[in-house]
């Protein structure tokens, strides 16, 4: 098996994501994390549920016959899949602050903007309801910014400033990005440096941030399992779509 | 029973200029374009419009149409952002009100029921409630004592939905996996439009679809136009697909202040019966490139 690219490397980061969440809603956006939740699917994380980004919820791998499993249209998701706390989103983001507070409504002032984006979408929803995580193909201090201009999903201190009920059931757990993998698990919940990528220093992610990253308890991301490899490169993505996302 | 069938025109000509005009479907799926299309062919003017968005969007902020937008997105779906949605805010041309997208549905909810508003935990901490200084929290009576936000109702003037069949009375149908907010829409409006690909006999909506697909009832249901394809270029599954290459036609015109004009003249400018020929044209000719 030839050696590990760092678009397989992130695959494998964002399947890790969802290690012990059982039977929920995994909602990844990109196409990397897609990878990574179905590879975690056919791997350590067999509960989780997935929908075909229409309304079926579908079980099966790729190659495989599809089977619905489950009906899950927009109006259910808001209604209560959302609410009711049993998923795990990994979301894209146009900006990212040092809380994790994520921004894919627009670039400037709200009022008119520099550049509108998509809007603020459900990651209001999202993130006080259930686990969020997000998805970073770019480490870059474009992204990586010392403030967001429109807070779509809430960061610690955002959720922490809108009372008991923003911050219950508040859960930011990861960032992934082609670089390295953030958490929040330090006494402020700023961000911290949790891993870099083989290859990668932490200078070069410290230098592509914006604002100061706890760093001082970095180790390496995990390299794919053999078997990982295979099901990415045989099964999961065999066009390598994933290179396309992640530049070698 | 009443027949309900009308023209799009003749649903144009029942709206009046500042109205708040809900639109179903959700980003570019399900659109009811032909009655938006309308919208574009007549002298409306300083619409609220209350969408999901998609196309729909684009293209009356395009011809002026919206004053205000209330929102959660605005996206094409294979494509992420509409050009004229985003020429609009950018050179400041419409107001907005931007929700959660759960928040949308608690605002459509709430006013379904006619109640003051319905709590939601969705927006809490994050920018919406910065940018909508209106919106109020309620603490709730019991003793948890949360305080939620508190989404008003999004009473509509009208809401403009497109099923795949309904009768000539009003009862619709959708046939594809997903129903949309198309029943809230209706029911928070004051009067609702379908459009429909097909007008068909009452007996025929249980014998294509199961009873569950029966989304809308008549008595939510001002008048049934047909127009078949009259979600085109958005979907409309299982009669048809996002024409994507059509879509990626538009975006690209869209962003073109060169080509926009060309495109206006081509598809915009004649009626539904005209738009649908040079659709049928248009993919001819791109299928022999």
């Amino acid at each position: 098996m030839s050696e590990a690219t760092r678009a397989e490397i992130a695959i494998v980061a964002c399947a890790e994501l969802f290690r012990g969440d059982g039977e929920v809603v995994a909602s990844p956006m990109g196409l990397v994390p897609a990878i990574g939740a179905r590879l975690a699917r056919m791997t350590f994380e067999p509960g989780l549920l997935m929908t075909d980004g229409e309304a079926y919820l579908v079980a099966g791998t790729p190659g495989e016959a599809t089977t619905i499993e489950g009906w899950q249209p927009f109006k259910k998701m808001l209604d209560t899949v959302v609410p009711n706390g049993k998923r795990h989103v990994v979301m894209g983001t146009n900006q990212l602050d040092r809380f994790g507070n994520q921004n894919i409504s627009a670039i400037g002032p709200h009022s008119r903007p520099d550049r509108q984006l998509l809007g603020v979408r459900g990651a209001p929803g999202n993130t006080v309801n259930h686990r969020t995580s997000y998805w970073v193909p770019k480490h870059s201090t474009r992204v990586f910014t010392s403030e967001v201009d429109v807070v779509s999903g809430v960061g610690y201190d955002r959720a922490s400033a809108g009372g008991p009920a923003a911050s219950r059931y508040h859960d930011l757990h990861r960032v992934v990005t082609n670089l390295g993998v953030c958490d929040f698990d330090t006494p402020t919940r700023s961000m911290r440096l949790a891993s870099v990528h083989p290859g990668v220093t932490v200078d070069e992610v410290v230098d592509n941030t914006s604002f100061e990253l706890d760093t001082s308890a970095v180790t390496e991301t995990r390299l794919p399992t053999d078997e990982e490899l295979r099901l990415i490169r045989d099964v999961l993505d065999p066009d390598a779509t994933r290179d396309k996302e992640v530049r070698a | 029973m009443i027949d309900k069938r009308m023209t799009a025109d003749e649903v144009v000509a029942e709206l009046r200029d500042g109205m708040t005009i809900g639109i179903g479907g959700w980003g570019s799926r399900r659109k009811p374009m032909a009655l938006v299309r309308a919208i574009l062919r007549s002298n409306l003017r300083d619409l609220t419009v209350v969408s999901y968005g998609g196309p729909d969007v684009g293209l009356l902020a395009s011809a002026g149409k919206i004053r205000r937008l209330v929102f959660g997105f605005v996206t094409l779906d294979s494509i992420p952002f509409d050009p004229h949605f985003a020429a609009a805010r950018q050179d400041g041309r419409i107001e907005v009100t931007e929700y959660d997208e759960g928040m949308f549905h608690a605002g459509l909810s709430a006013a379904v029921k006619r109640l003051p508003f319905l709590p939601i935990r969705a927006g809490l901490g994050s920018d919406v409630v910065t940018v909508n200084p209106g919106l109020r929290t309620v603490r709730s009576p019991y003793s948890d004592g949360e305080e939620l936000l508190a989404v008003p109702p999004l009473r509509l003037d009208a809401a403009l939905v497109h099923l795949n069949r309904a009768d000539m009375h009003g009862n619709a149908q959708y046939l594809g996996p997903d129903p949309y907010f198309d029943d809230d829409f209706a029911l928070a409006a004051d009067r609702c439009f379908v459009s429909t690909e097909r007008v068909v006999d009452t007996a025929e909506l249980t014998a294509e679809g199961p009873v569950q697909s029966l989304l809308l009832s008549r008595s939510a249901v001002t008048g049934v136009v047909q127009a078949p394809h009259g979600a085109h270029f958005t979907s409309a599954a299982p009669d048809y697909g996002r024409d994507e290459r059509f879509q990626r036609h538009y975006a690209a015109s869209a962003k073109d202040p060169e080509e926009w004009p060309r495109f206006v003249d081509r598809f915009l400018s004649g009626d539904e019966e005209r738009y649908q020929a040079e659709v049928t044209r248009f993919t001819s000719e791109e299928a022999a490139v």
